[in-house]
């Protein structure tokens, strides 16, 4: 923010992972970490502006109470791609494979991954299974919603079922190729004195995600073979006209979709602990409960898959019983927020961009928890069932939650990633324009789907026009929010000015290697002999 | 130190077949095993969801599942049985002789080991030849005597062809690995130093094995009684 004019560029040049060789070749070919989380920053942009597309234009169909921008069975196209995008090509590989990839090695002290092939190979299966899904948008699009409810999926639909569930399928192994990864490396990779209560609360969110890639994928996937197996053979497995379950398919489906939730949600948290402690300059409240939150919520996100299935038929007592565990939950994330809340108090805090996505994800992921409480409860959620209330939830919890801390990351370790600094100005405007634009947006889907407005249609009673008119004013501004920074992050590639190793004064190890750092990430092997937040108040000057 | 090193084997010039983000053999083993392991635990999973679907449609038709389980040969599945147990066998010595640098054993016990698989497809091969041939694949064709149990007998055969099939997949893949083995065995890569990738193989094969563990007594053995 200094206003010097040609300040001399410090230390230009030198062998780092993003010079070290050219050519499309040294980066498709690449094992190297850093840079396939750079291919995965690429992929998963622009997947997240493509289903972003699909959302304007749901958007601009509900602006008005009568279906007239597109017909019904566009329309049912249209919102399945924006789910079947953001959640199988965006927030599950968004925050592991980007910034995961790029910083579970260096935050324990490793030359890379224990499998930098398998890496490599995670990128390549999850394009494959992209194109497959591109094919099927292309063709014509699917119109079963993401969850892909048989019978509808294997017996009814006339749309491009098969190429997207292939494209889900394979790209699942993406998701459980990483996880295995990620699992086998920190147990094997970290460096001398990195114990497992020395390692950064990013990595323990991490490892709690990749158990549940590695455990919950496998069923999907499964789940998925099954539908195909249905769909194509004749099979009866899910379709009661042949004998089959429909139940059991949404038992399955949820075994693994409600797990995903925190696939997409634990990686935020933990980007979350890290921006709290640097930019409060404090340890973190509660080291251990911050840490075994993580694999709390990962072993009881196992166990609530039935609270998706209150009205679906399955018993009262199962319902019940899901009802009282999907409340456990809670528990949890509340400690989380707690935590860092506690981690705040006191603190010196400086509100620098990725700290105001902190703040954002804080307020936003505790509207969204709680609102989860309401639909966790037997008798609301008959209530507000498959209406908005559901609708603006899960994208307080995705959007707000995942997103924001996905944002606050790239923006955290964007000096660390590109060696460059981003405009901090313009970086505080976007967040502040995300923050409005999110709100506007789905705040009133709450008030809609509590008076009754139920999900899925492109047409609804004209009472309900202002509410949608605010939404979707929202959403234009929430878009906006996110085109910003797509612009100054790639502008500040060329022409930011180049970060020092550690512009925040952060006490990762990933700090201590030069920005950007070198291929083998360290120039000397790291030897920790300290635990991960020893910050002090009097050390406060940042950089910039 | 390792910014010369090479991607790919022995980068330090230290132990063969070291790559170059481990600091030791010990640590590229420890590595390897534990990733074989994970790998097995989503194996688990993913067959989890077929014994789940065919735990609960044996529960809604009990009696007509264990009518359609005597249209099975039990003596070719006690034989692929035993076949497959000997091949876990030779699979085991395999390793040992990899551990202990015999390569003639290690060679030998390879493809005694992939003879056993490639027996247990044959014969997996001439039971579903048999129940085609007798109109038992899922589908238009099919035909069951019992017309009340159509439908459940059916589902059983679904299964049947869906978890024995994914079975067989997995026994396809296990031989190419195999035959991986063995060229590089042939090549003498493995030592008693290095051998990991003989030992995660074997684990590989033998929680094939075990699936088929699981499958023989559901699939062939749950309505042995009513004969």
């Amino acid at each position: 923010m200094s206003a010097v004019v040609r300040e001399p560029e410090p230390q230009e040049p030198r062998r780092n992972y993003l010079n070290s060789s050219y050519g499309i070749r040294s980066w498709l070919l690449t094992k190297d970490h850093k840079r396939i989380a750079l291919l995965y920053l690429v992929s998963v942009t622009f997947f997240f502006f493509l289903g972003g597309l699909f959302a304007l234009l749901i958007r601009l169909e509900l602006l008005t109470p009568a279906g007239d921008l597109v017909q019904a069975e566009t329309y049912n196209k249209l919102f399945t791609m924006h789910g079947v995008t953001m959640i199988f090509f965006f927030l599950i590989p968004s925050i592991p494979a980007v910034l995961g990839n790029f910083l579970i090695p260096m935050m324990i002290g490793a030359r890379d991954l224990a499998f930098p092939r398998l890496n490599l190979l995670s990128w390549y299966v999850y394009v494959v299974g992209a194109l497959f899904t591109l094919w099927a948008v292309v063709h014509g699009g699917v119109d079963t919603g993401w969850t892909f409810y048989t019978p509808y999926s294997t017996a009814s639909s006339n749309a491009h079922v098969i190429a997207t569930a292939v494209g889900i399928f394979i790209t699942g192994f993406s998701s459980i190729l990483t996880g295995l990864n990620f699992i086998v490396t920190i147990h094997t990779m970290r460096a001398p004195g990195m114990t497992w209560f020395r390692l950064p609360l990013f990595v323990w969110s991490h490892y709690a995600t990749s158990l549940i890639m590695v455990l919950g994928t496998p069923v999907l996937a499964v789940t998925i073979l099954m539908v195909f197996i249905e769909r194509v053979l004749h099979l009866g497995i899910f379709d009661p006209a042949l004998g089959g379950d429909p139940i059991l398919f949404q038992h399955l489906f949820w075994f693994y979709s409600h797990p995903a939730v925190y696939i997409m949600v634990l990686p935020a948290m933990g980007v979350i602990s890290e921006l709290v402690t640097t930019f409060s300059r404090k340890n973190i409240f509660g080291y251990k409960f911050v840490a075994f939150a993580s694999i709390g919520i990962a072993v009881l996100g196992f166990l609530v898959w039935g609270h998706h299935m209150f009205v679906s038929g399955q018993s009262v007592y199962a319902g019940l019983i899901f009802s009282v565990l999907s409340f456990l939950v809670a528990v949890p994330s509340a400690v989380k927020v707690f935590n860092w809340t506690a981690t705040m108090y006191k603190g010196s805090i400086s509100y620098r961009t990725p700290m105001l996505y902190a703040f954002g994800f804080i307020g936003l992921f505790t509207i969204g928890g709680l609102t989860g409480l309401f639909l966790a409860t037997l008798g609301v959620d008959v209530h507000v069932h498959d209406t908005y209330f559901i609708i603006a939830h899960f994208h307080y919890i995705m959007v707000g939650g995942a997103i924001m801390g996905y944002l606050g990351g790239i923006h955290y370790w964007w000096p660390k990633i590109s060696g460059k600094m981003y405009p901090e100005a313009w970086a505080r405007f976007a967040a502040l324009v995300v923050f409005v634009g999110f709100h506007l947006t789905f705040f009133p889907q709450f008030i809609l789907g509590y008076l009754g407005m139920p999900r899925r249609y492109h047409a609804y009673p004209p009472e309900f026009q202002v509410l949608n008119v605010m939404s979707t004013a929202g959403a234009s501004i929430l878009g906006l929010g996110y085109i910003i920074p797509m612009i100054y992050l790639v502008w500040s590639m060329r022409y930011g000015r180049n970060a020092p190793p550690n512009p925040w004064g952060s006490t990762g190890l990933e700090w201590k290697s030069s920005s950007p750092p070198p291929t083998d990430n360290f120039e000397e092997p790291p030897v920790v002999t300290e635990d991960p937040y020893t910050y002090s108040h009097e050390e406060v000057e940042t950089f910039g | 130190m390792a910014s010369a090193a090479a991607p790919g084997s022995a980068a330090h010039g230290a132990a063969p077949g070291l790559q170059h983000q481990f600091e030791s053999a010990g640590q590229q083993r420890e590595a390897s095993a534990l990733g074989m392991w994970v790998f097995l635990v989503t194996e688990i999973l993913f067959f989890g969801g077929l014994f789940l679907a065919y735990t609960i449609y044996r529960w809604q038709n009990a009696r007509a599942f264990a009518h359609a389980s005597l249209h099975m040969d039990i003596a070719l599945g006690t034989a692929n049985t035993a076949v497959l147990i000997c091949s876990s066998l030779t699979m085991a010595m395999a390793v040992h002789s990899a551990a202990t640098g015999r390569r003639k054993l290690l060679i030998g016990f390879l493809v005694a080991t992939m003879l056993l698989g490639g027996a247990f497809l044959g014969i997996k091969a001439i039971e579903y030849t048999d129940h085609i041939h007798h109109h038992l694949f899922p589908g238009p064709g099919f035909h069951y005597p019992v017309p009340a149990d159509a439908r459940a007998a059916e589902m059983f055969f679904s299964l049947y062809f869906g978890m024995t099939g994914l079975h067989a997949l997995h026994m396809v893949v296990g031989l190419g690995i195999l035959t991986t083995l063995l060229v590089l065995a042939r090549r003498g890569r493995f030592t008693p130093e290095y051998h990991t990738p003989v030992e995660i193989s074997g684990l590989y094969w033998h929680f094939v094995d075990i699936v088929w563990i699981f499958l023989f007594p559901l699939l062939y053995l749950i309505g042995r009684h009513l004969k």
